[in-house]
């Protein structure tokens, strides 16, 4: 079913005007975005990460990487991994005593949480219903104290006090959900880094300097060759980590850390490169790469750096 | 039948692989005996695997090829001396050799009677192979080849060599070329080795001078000689040549290394980096095997593989060299094989068409960038 499914997704995506989208939420205007999230949920996309007992589809997390790549392929707006992965995982596995986990399924729900330090901050609480915080194993409602912006004009950063608690002694379900928390934000990632080869090829077969595409330049040419190769082989390991969160078995860590470092590493290097090849005009905010760009900016230290993630490789192996 | 075929071979190799590693297979004592653990390894039924059993191969799938090189670099089994012949020249033979070829060369190779260098580049024809000089022309009812060939891998020691000639000089210089097999003791062959970097002689020059070969040592059509090696480039540059059972070997006693002497954080993420590419290139080979398994093909994106390998490769080594710290000059000390695999590893990006070529190929045939 997968790649259907990525082009199902990545078809309704692309007919959505998500560049619109993401223009208005970053202005504060949050309408068309949360239209975008509702078709979403119509998709089934809200419900892959919900157990069936809860409402939801009990989807592979490898079905969960197909729509989070597509997701990130085209820079949607909003709390991705918390509300699509993290927080409905968490909610699967301590057993919520609330309806949460079927509206977050049906799409009528958007949900974020912080749970430092990993995560230090509650991303896109303004557009959530529900802000969970989890810290030492505890999880409890989360109460927004300040809100920061991100380098990412789409996305903001709420620092969040512990409220009510929701559960406790879950510390096994609170590493699962940020596994599965980084698991998504990898796979949006390596859909960003590949929009961004996209447009640069593009953009190199269109501008014409010294009478040629730029893009018939060895250098130009050698540069997006190795984005490729970069996003060719994150991509095996980001499989490898969802088939290892499927199984729960005692390489999940590692595997999802893995892929976080090489999801996180290709995209940062497709985007240095797509900045370069399109030149003055991709330094703008108007240009649609900047979007792409600030996003993987954002992501890249996301659900744990890459200095923590490759420690957690060494240490498991 | 996989874990069954993984056990034989782990097994086999644990009561064979010498304790002492073997001499240089670059060295005369070495190479033979290398041809020794060839030989051993051909009666156990384990020298062709992928080959079938007719030629003495036991018809394994790729993903069972696979297995196999993981447990042989596992084991640290000796480089395989022939690898020219059974990676490169086989496959190229079930591709396009006749039959009557096929029975004459693959029980040989397998047994390694006949072990097989390499002939393609020359001194004006390197990464621009066609432009490639040495010419075959009609006479004693074959071919007369004269001309000269260089880096010849394996040359100073091996029986017979493969490569390209020039046997229709009116042609485009794609056309008329013609893939030809000929023995290094054959009258009119002289071969010099050459010294490389490291001192030993993997790689030799060999001068021709009207050597004679007969007609049925030309595989597939003469003047056909380009298409028939292009075909099986890929071969080269993925799967069959660099199996990530190697990498994935060496990075295991990489992270041995880095924990035994002190576990630095900082060298620590080059370490970890190293770790997952070898991982990336393990699962991305598995997922090509069962992609080809399902009738797929092995296109351009083979050069993808290429490049990533023989980079992993060079930074893998030179990870281990920083971790050695001032040790790490040392040759005959205890660690020098890692300063003999980093030296084999320099070659990496050079040999089997260039990182510059390949990165050339992904722009033009998987990028779609314009040329």
């Amino acid at each position: 079913m997968s790649s259907d499914f990525g082009a199902v997704l990545h078809d309704m995506l692309a007919g959505a005007d998500v560049p619109d989208a993401a223009r208005c939420w970053a202005a504060g205007d949050l309408g068309p975005g949360l239209r975008l999230w509702r078709r979403l949920g119509n998709l089934g996309v809200t419900a892959l990460a919900v157990p069936e007992k809860q409402g939801g589809l009990g989807a592979s997390p490898l079905d969960l990487v197909v729509a989070c790549e597509e997701l990130g392929h085209h820079a949607v707006p909003g709390p991705l991994a918390e509300s699509l992965a993290a927080v409905p995982v968490l909610l699967g596995e301590t057993g919520s005593g609330h309806d949460w986990p079927a509206a977050l399924a049906a799409g009528d729900l958007i949900a974020t949480l912080a749970a430092p330090p990993r995560v230090p901050f509650a991303a896109g609480a303004e557009a959530a219903g529900l802000v969970l915080y989890a810290e030492d194993g505890v999880v409890g409602r989360g109460i927004v104290d300040a809100t920061f912006r991100s380098i990412d004009p789409t996305r903001s950063l709420a620092e969040v006090q512990r409220g009510p608690v929701v559960a406790e002694g879950v510390a096994g379900a609170v590493a699962r959900a940020l596994d599965f928390g980084a698991l998504a934000c990898a796979a949006q990632l390596l859909g960003a880094g590949r929009a961004l080869l996209e447009a640069a090829v593009r953009h190199a077969g269109l501008r014409v300097q010294f009478g040629r595409p730029v893009g018939a330049f060895q250098a130009v040419k050698h540069r997006l060759a190795d984005v490729a190769i970069g996003l060719e082989f994150a991509r095996p390991l980001l499989e490898a980590a969802g088939v290892a969160l499927a199984e729960d078995g005692p390489t999940a860590g590692r595997d999802v850390s893995a892929a976080k470092v090489a999801c996180a590493e290709a995209a940062h290097r497709s985007a240095r490169a797509a900045l370069q090849v399109h030149g003055a005009i991709g330094y703008t905010a108007e240009h649609e790469l900047s979007r792409f760009l600030l996003q993987v900016r954002a992501l890249v230290p996301a659900w744990g750096s890459q200095a923590e993630h490759r420690a957690r490789v060494l240490r498991e192996l | 039948m996989t874990e069954a075929f993984r056990a034989e071979v782990r097994d086999w190799l644990a009561a064979h692989v010498p304790a002492t590693p073997l001499p240089s297979l670059d060295t005369a004592d070495g190479f033979e005996a290398h041809r020794a653990w060839e030989r051993a390894l051909a009666a156990a039924g384990l020298a062709v695997v992928t080959w079938p059993a007719a030629y003495g191969g036991r018809d394994a799938t790729l993903a069972e090829w696979l297995v196999f090189e993981e447990e042989y670099y596992a084991a640290g089994a000796p480089a395989r001396v022939g690898q020219n012949g059974l990676f490169l020249l086989a496959p190229t033979l079930f591709a396009c050799g006749s039959a009557e070829q096929r029975d004459r060369i693959l029980p040989r190779m397998a047994a390694a009677d006949d072990i097989w260098a390499q002939a393609w580049s020359e001194p004006e024809a390197g990464s621009d192979l066609a432009a490639l000089r040495s010419r075959a022309v009609r006479g004693g009812g074959g071919w007369l080849v004269s001309g000269s060939k260089t880096w010849c891998s394996r040359a100073a020691f091996a029986d017979r060599a493969f490569g390209l000639f020039r046997t229709d000089p009116a042609a485009a210089r794609h056309q008329g070329l013609s893939y030809l097999l000929f023995s290094l003791r054959a009258p009119g062959v002289t071969v010099r080795p050459i010294r490389q970097l490291g001192g030993r002689t993997g790689f030799a020059e060999i001068f021709l001078d009207e050597v004679f070969v007969p007609d049925s040592d030309v595989v597939g059509e003469p003047g056909d000689g380009w298409r028939i090696a292009m075909s099986t480039a890929s071969h080269e540059r993925g799967l069959s040549l660099r199996s990530p059972g190697r990498f994935l070997a060496a990075a295991e006693r990489l992270v041995s290394l880095w924990r035994r002497s002190g576990g630095d954080p900082g060298l620590g993420e080059r370490v970890a980096d190293a770790w997952i590419g070898a991982r990336a290139y393990q699962l991305h080979t598995h997922a090509t095997a069962a992609r080809l398994a399902a009738g797929g093909t092995l296109g351009p994106e083979a050069s993808m593989g290429k490049v990533f390998w023989s980079e992993l490769d060079l930074a893998l080594h030179e990870v281990a060299l920083d971790l050695l710290g001032p040790r790490a000059e040392v040759r005959d000390g205890p660690d020098g094989v890692w300063l003999e695999d980093y030296l084999f590893a320099l070659a990496g990006p050079i040999y089997a068409g260039t990182n510059e070529i390949q990165r050339t190929l992904i722009g033009e045939r998987v990028l779609g960038l314009p040329r």
